[in-house]
């Protein structure tokens, strides 16, 4: 076993090691650089109140249009909506690694840069739906008309989440579903469930799941706003009472959605805001090298730049991580542990980087945005609470070391 | 961008490791340690027949033609088996630093038979307030007709008991600024007036008091000009510190390597141990110390490779893996459990390695300290 390390099959000739983006990667990168500072507003980075892979904040992207529809708007007519999506699809064709820098650059902004229906249900469809499906779908989520959240856990299904109870009954050339779905970040202003739902009882838990995509507005949903630890409305708890849905609409086969599940997760992978880590770090070095106590800037002081080179090394590492994974999937390399190692990396960071903020900043770390005397635009305050969540969604912290340990290391599950 | 091995550095790496699983056995590790030597001479000629300690020369100096980062890769094979020899400090110590700093004629005369194993060196910077700052360097040598007279006391010098020239770093002036005035001497290891003694270490490393009793080089033996002897110094440390880092990660690797076997095989409650959620957190844990480690120490390789500055690399690189190395091997001792406490059992050897290599060449606050000036703070 060779943990990140190269794997067997990996040989290739006249190919050397390069910490350094190649020509193109270079200039599109500039390329990427230069939209954002064309079309994002002036004080958007500002504005945005994104902590570093939170959830708590994430609705407000929704929430602050027409700005966002805006810009989306343009991400989309550029291709980059879809951005991992193939070229024939209205997608952008880029290499993963051009994905990876597309996605640090957006985040180092906080630019919204995809959702659900960009990220995971196109690519899902694109692979396993019918042409119809196909034909239907895409285009509209190319082009960025339409936004979808994702149905998946349930009250009694969360990490658990093969043993999801919300029922789907074939009527006709229908579904008739019956349940509910909660934690479904931004329901509240997107359009259609990515749902997972029970079709099949009497299989094992993994073999009788299917996905369909549900309309919001269909007769018999309700969207029950809940108010999380930041004071925001990201996610829902939603109930299917009798719901109708065209079996038109249930991606590939009926009963394999688990699969689908499980291929899916590949398209997050590189989805890591892994430039707001460095951002929010440079906003608190900024703040340390400006603020002042027993007559002494915060940056020069010895316990103080221990803590912030501390975040400083392990940004570092992430963005290691980052990469790699990216590298690897541009030569088809599945990188299941590196991927899980990103993610639980990253957002175990994002708790380091919220208390290290609060630490440097003293009092002042603890005044919301509202207050005349808050620096950073309280964001630190909010992120203090906003981190908890990112331990917590797509897969626990518990669940990627499981994840790791068994996937990656081969340890046995019983 | 390309984050991979060359298919070389593939081939280095894998026969490597199955050479040393083959010829350096933990048996033949345990007897290194407890010897007074501290190598076998037999696989010290077989490591350069393999043509690993002219890896990184060039060929005009009888080595390969490879780079830094190649280097690198065998390192970490090295820290994976553990290899007990004086490769690090005649190696990467002392012949980087003759290959970098020497005349024209030392190179000639040193490198060729570096890499052949004929000579071993070993490069004698710290002293008794053990820190690898200028102002530190106490030992002084005093021109006198000629030649230099070399008086001081150097402190965990790195095998220079079985050396046969060691490097020394003296102060040749005083001025305020200790960066200025330091030289680098090449001492024949048999002159007169040098006294070697062995030091008992937890890693069980050779590292010695080796104490200059006025002993006396030519003035051909500078490395590099006199009174210019620090940015030498300071630019081997960097590159030391790296290479220690690959070794770290090979010691690392072996570890969980080992802890995960272990943790797969050990039943108790009537199951494998590993397929407990405790126990499978802990190996996730090393699994994230182990990739971190590697990609930065990757990093920082390449950036010494290629000739860019790699300061901040080499310092986020060295404090990251050092306490990384630290935390995976106490975990995998948590996962042997007592047999691991046991002398008869390997993991104990990784233990020890790890923290000698977290405090050679500066230890993580030593090196965060620099993370931070070169951030700017």
């Amino acid at each position: 076993m060779s943990l990140c390390g190269p794997d067997v099959g990996e040989f290739r000739e006249d190919e050397a090691m390069d910490f350094t983006f190649n020509a193109q990667e270079e200039a599109f990168r500039k390329e990427v650089e230069d939209f954002i500072n064309n079309e994002l507003p002036a004080d958007w980075v500002e504005k945005n109140t994104y902590w570093p892979a939170g959830y708590g904040t994430l609705a407000q992207f929704e929430e602050l249009s027409p700005q966002v529809e805006q810009f989306t708007r343009r991400l989309a007519e550029k291709g980059w909506l879809a951005i991992s999506w193939p070229k024939e699809y209205g997608g952008a064709g880029l290499s993963h690694t051009e994905q990876a820098i597309f996605h640090e650059r957006m985040s180092y902004y906080r630019a919204p840069a995809g959702e659900v229906a960009t990220l995971i249900g196109g690519p899902t469809v694109m692979l396993f739906g019918s042409e119809e499906m196909k034909k239907e779908w895409l285009p509209k989520i190319a082009r960025g008309e339409i936004r979808f959240w994702l149905a998946y856990s349930e009250p009694n299904a969360g990490s658990d989440l093969s043993s999801i109870q919300t029922r789907a009954i074939e009527d006709g050339d229908d579904l008739i579903i019956n349940g509910q779905k909660i934690w479904g970040t931004a329901a509240h202003v997107s359009h259609y469930a990515w749902m997972a739902v029970r079709t099949d009882p009497m299989a094992p838990p993994h073999k009788g799941i299917s996905l369909v995509i549900v309309d919001n507005t269909s007769p018999g949903v309700t969207i029950r706003p809940l108010m999380n630890i930041c004071g925001s409305y990201s996610f829902n708890e939603v109930f299917f009472d009798n719901v109708r849905v065209p079996k038109k609409n249930v991606v590939g086969e009926m009963n394999k959605g688990w699969y689908y599940l499980m291929v899916a997760l590949d398209f997050e992978r590189i989805v890591i805001p892994i430039g707001s880590f460095r951002r929010t770090f440079e906003e608190i070095v900024q703040y340390a090298r400006e603020t002042k106590h027993n007559g002494q800037v915060l940056s020069r002081q010895l316990l103080i730049r221990n803590k912030l080179v501390n975040i400083a090394i392990q940004i570092e590492i992430a963005y290691m991580f980052f990469w790699r994974t990216a590298w690897m999937l541009d030569r088809g390399l599945v990188p299941n542990i590196e991927a899980s190692l990103l993610k639980l990396f990253t957002t175990e960071l994002s708790q380091k980087l919220a208390n290290t903020g609060m630490q440097v900043m003293g009092h002042y770390g603890q005044l919301e945005s509202t207050s005349k005397w808050a620096s950073l635009q309280g964001r630190v305050c909010l992120g203090y609470l906003d981190c908890i969540s990112a331990l917590v969604g797509a897969g626990t912290s518990e669940i990627q070391r499981n994840i790791i340990a068994m996937r990656g290391l081969g340890l046995p599950p019983k | 961008m390309d984050l991979g091995l060359s298919e070389e550095q593939e081939m280095l790496k894998k026969s490597a490791r199955d050479f040393l699983q083959r010829e350096c056995p933990k048996k033949l590790v345990r007897q290194l340690d407890e010897s007074d030597e501290g190598y076998s001479s037999e696989l010290w000629r077989k490591m350069a027949e393999l043509g690993w300690m002219g890896l990184a020369f060039p060929e005009e100096y009888g080595g390969s033609g490879r780079n830094f980062l190649d280097l690198a890769i065998l390192l970490e094979e090295m820290g994976y088996n553990i290899v007990p020899s004086p490769f690090f400090s005649t190696v990467v110590l002392a012949g980087l630093t003759i290959l970098a700093a020497g005349s024209e004629e030392q190179k000639m005369e040193f490198l060729p038979k570096i890499a052949s194993g004929e000579m071993i060196l070993s490069f004698a910077l710290t002293e008794p307030t053990a820190s690898y700052d200028a102002a530190s360097v106490k030992t002084k040598a005093v021109a006198r007709n000629g030649e230099y007279v070399i008086k001081g006391t150097k402190l965990f010098v790195l095998n220079a008991n079985v050396a046969d020239y060691i490097l020394c770093v003296a102060r040749t002036r005083k001025t305020k600024d200790p960066e200025d005035g330091i030289t680098v001497f090449l001492v024949d290891a048999r002159s007169h007036g040098l006294k070697c003694t062995l030091l008992k270490t937890l890693a069980r490393d050779k590292q010695c008091e080796v104490v200059f009793d006025d002993v006396t080089v030519l003035e051909k033996s500078i490395v590099g000009k006199r009174d210019e002897g620090w940015p030498i110094v300071k630019a081997i440390l960097q590159k030391a510190a790296v290479a220690k880092c690959a070794e770290m990660v090979g010691g690392a690797q072996a570890a969980l390597d080992m802890a995960v076997n272990y943790a797969k095989e050990r039943v108790q409650f009537g199951r494998p141990i590993g397929s407990f959620q405790a126990i499978q957190h802990y190996c996730a844990n090393m699994a994230m110390d182990v990739g971190g480690s590697r990609f930065v120490t990757y990093k920082a390789a390449w950036r010494v490779s290629e000739g860019l500055p790699a300061a901040l690399d080499a310092a986020i690189a060295k404090a990251w893996v050092g306490e990384a190395y630290g935390r995976v091997t106490l975990l995998a001792h948590q996962i042997f459990g007592a047999i691991g406490f046991t002398m008869d059992h390997d993991i104990h050897l990784y233990y020890r390695q790890a923290k000698a290599a977290e405090i050679i060449f500066g230890g993580a606050d030593f090196h965060r300290a620099i993370v931070a000036r070169e951030l700017g703070l």
